[in-house]
């Protein structure tokens, strides 16, 4: 391996020069990518959700709207659907307030460190459930967790469990009291009913059909 | 570890002092990550006094930060080494380690007993970011850019006045991109998903490309250090490796994208590239073990002798060898198809192969180095095994792969129960975590978190003793030679 070498696979002039181009090829489309999905998980504004347009993200405001997770037969798996307009905590918000909610729950989920305990998208801790869909859980739309906490609606009734979570137990294996505000409760339950209007490209699968597999049983016991 | 006395360069002496430190945070690490292993089994463990989520913080940001120490003191260690000079601002350098230092044991100490703050940004900026990994405050990544650009410049400054040989100019290109990661994940955004999207430009291009190219470059000067092996063969497998990391790794960042709002086709992006990335671990492996293996048939061709001068790294390397091909290669590469992932993604799968992974492909080099620095504080001609290094090797290889394969059985149960069944949420998620298969699974990962932790105790000892052990044990042989001459 002398400077003239005998053959190519053993010239460092020629693997080093390799290593440079593919490093350099790689690198330049990652960012050619990036730029592509920046466009693509950009927050979408409120005129859209008002026309109907779908973003993989969608404005703060989808939060005034009815929120499911349907099976999609073109896409084979589950789409978050945008439906009628619903009120959140019993009122309309407006883009400003919307997006200053949606400001505070973020904030507010990283200040308390919700991720070292549950996964977000699927990242995080795997101590507590995965949050990526918690606004569309079985748990908070059958009635059982507006009847422990004495709530009528589904978002007050999450704002209570956040800010007295060690008041309702319903695992061995308890959330702890955070001292989370009435105004950090209710931008957190926003952030998540946010989260889970987002296109995960059918993740976590099968999700809605877990409360018809849970009513019918499991043999898993 | 004791000493620094027979080191020649001041840069060295400094790396010295990030060992240090390293291990002591690695001692953090194990004892946060047992408080955690015990809460999975006794929830009500320090509930309220010392949550999960707070011993999983400083869990993972010790192991972060033992790491850039033992890497920034293994970088500092061979400068000289490869080009002949005194690092250039080794004052500046000392400043700022012990800046750091300090800078590291106050957002500790805040982790510890602050824990978590109001919803603003004042707790972004003093208290934690609450971003997995990356949970350090503001003040403290704004004070870690300096602190790092100190480093970059004594190395490159260094690189650029001295001998530029082929290992430190992969080091010098290295160490650029991995610096240069850090700044994208130092921003606010309300959007989920592109606060996800950058965050894995630092965790991703960090953990699978530019530390990888880290190790394989440590690699190459410890197999030149210890075996004496040939530098040209050396560095042309350290272009070759190269070649193969940053050309799966780099692209392989797409496998992190398939479930955070990302468009689908990161799913062939990110399943081509990362079926890729076992690859150039396959030729770690093959590297270290053909040049050991070449050095020792030289060795005892000519003179019957040992090839390797320092077996308790050469030890370390061989496991680093193995242990990134199993962790980082195998455990990474069957849930990294999109198919498969869909259901392993978020579970105890994951936890096992960030286990082994870690463990295999980065704690073992940087002990390696860590027993080279020692034989070199000591001036040790040859260093060989004690008993304690031998017990430290087989009790951490044993506890973290015990580890791993009781976190993997738990892997399999929840992704069979919760995800494929069940399909996730709230209750499929807590039937699967009160299953037999998960609570015997977390009860042998706590059990084999033990037997790390001792072997953990073990090392600590060895690596405080063994230099003074040896340097008095080759001196009475020499003077036992001396003698016998003499008669």
């Amino acid at each position: 391996m002398s400077k003239k070498s005998a053959s190519v696979w053993t010239s460092i002039r020629f693997w080093r020069r390799s290593a440079a181009w593919v490093t350099g090829t790689a690198t330049v489309l990652l960012i050619w990518l990036t730029f592509d999905t920046m466009g693509q998980i950009g927050m979408g504004s409120d005129a859209d959700l008002k026309n109907g347009v779908t973003k993989r993200i969608p404005a703060a405001t989808v939060i005034n709207y009815h929120i499911d997770y349907k099976y999609d037969q073109k896409r084979g798996h589950e789409v978050p659907v945008i439906g009628e307009k619903e009120d959140f905590f019993g009122k309309q918000w407006s883009a400003q307030e919307a997006a200053a909610l949606l400001h505070k729950g973020k904030l507010t989920e990283q200040a308390k460190n919700c991720m070292d305990c549950h996964t977000l998208l699927g990242n995080g801790g795997y101590y507590a459930p995965d949050l990526t869909k918690a606004w569309l859980d079985t748990k908070w739309n059958d009635g059982t967790m507006e009847g422990i906490t004495g709530k009528s609606t589904k978002e007050e009734a999450m704002a209570e469990f956040l800010m007295h979570p060690d008041k309702y137990p319903t695992h061995a294996r308890m959330m702890p009291d955070l001292g989370i505000t009435k105004d950090e409760a209710v931008a957190l339950v926003a952030f998540l009913k946010h989260m889970s209007a987002i296109d995960t490209n059918g993740f976590p699968r099968n999700f809605s059909q877990s409360a018809k597999r849970l009513a019918g049983g499991t043999h898993a016991h | 570890m004791l000493t620094s006395a027979h080191l020649k360069y001041e840069s060295q002496k400094l790396a010295m002092n990030y060992f240090r430190v390293a291990l002591v945070l690695f001692g953090a690490q194990l004892l946060m990550g047992l408080i955690a292993a015990i809460q999975f089994v006794y929830p009500s463990f320090l509930y309220e006094i010392f949550d999960f989520s707070v011993a999983r913080m400083v869990h993972i940001n010790a192991l972060v930060v033992w790491m850039l120490y033992a890497m920034i003191g293994a970088v500092y260690y061979m400068l000289p080494d490869e080009t002949g000079e005194e690092a250039v601002a080794i004052g500046l350098g000392k400043l700022a380690f012990w800046v750091l230092t300090a800078a590291v044991a106050v957002v500790v100490l805040v982790f510890i007993f602050i824990q978590v703050g109001p919803g603003n940004e004042s707790t972004i900026w003093f208290i934690n970011e609450g971003r997995e990994y990356l949970e350090a405050p503001r003040w403290a990544d704004i004070g870690i850019v300096v602190v790092v650009l100190i480093f970059y410049w004594n190395v490159f400054a260094t690189y650029m006045k001295g001998r530029k040989t082929g290992i430190m100019t992969v080091m010098v290109a290295d160490l650029f991109a991995l610096a240069g990661l850090y700044l994208c994940g130092m921003f606010f955004t309300d959007n989920i998903s592109m606060d996800q999207y950058w965050w894995w430009w630092v965790i991703h291009l960090w953990v699978e490309a530019t530390w990888e190219v880290f190790v394989g470059t440590l690699a190459a000067y410890g197999l030149i250090k210890i075996l004496g092996a040939k530098r040209e063969i050396v560095e042309m497998w350290l272009w070759i490796e190269v070649l193969m990391l940053f050309g799966s790794g780099i692209l392989g960042l797409g496998h992190h994208y398939f479930w955070i709002g990302t468009p689908e086709y990161w799913w062939e992006i990110g399943a081509l590239f990362s079926a890729l990335e076992p690859v150039p671990l396959v030729a770690m492996f093959v590297h270290v073990l053909y040049d050991w293996g070449k050095e020792q048939g030289h060795k005892e061709a000519t003179s019957g002798a040992h090839a390797v001068n320092n077996t308790p790294a050469m030890g370390w390397i061989a496991i680093n060898a193995f242990g990134n091909f199993l962790g980082a290669g195998i455990w990474g590469f069957f849930h990294t198809l999109p198919q498969v992932n869909i259901y392993t993604h978020g579970t105890q799968f994951t936890a096992a192969h960030g286990h082994l992974a870690f463990f295999g492909a980065y704690a073992t080099i940087l002990i390696g180095m860590m027993y080279l620095g020692v034989q070199g504080a000591y001036g040790i001609k040859k260093m060989t095994m004690t008993f304690k290094s031998k017990m430290a090797i087989v009790l951490i290889t044993f506890g973290v792969l015990g580890m791993t394969v009781a976190l993997t059985i738990a892997g399999y149960e929840q992704v069979l129960v919760e995800r494929a069944d069940l399909g996730g949420g709230w209750d499929a998620y807590f039937i699967a975590q009160n299953l037999p298969w998960m609570l015997q699974a977390q009860g042998w990962r706590l059990a084999m978190g033990i037997v790390t932790f001792v072997g953990f105790v073990y090392l600590a000892w060895d690596l405080l003793t063994i230099g003074a052990v040896e340097s008095k044990q080759a001196e009475n042989m020499e003077g036992a030679a001396a003698a016998a001459a003499a008669a």
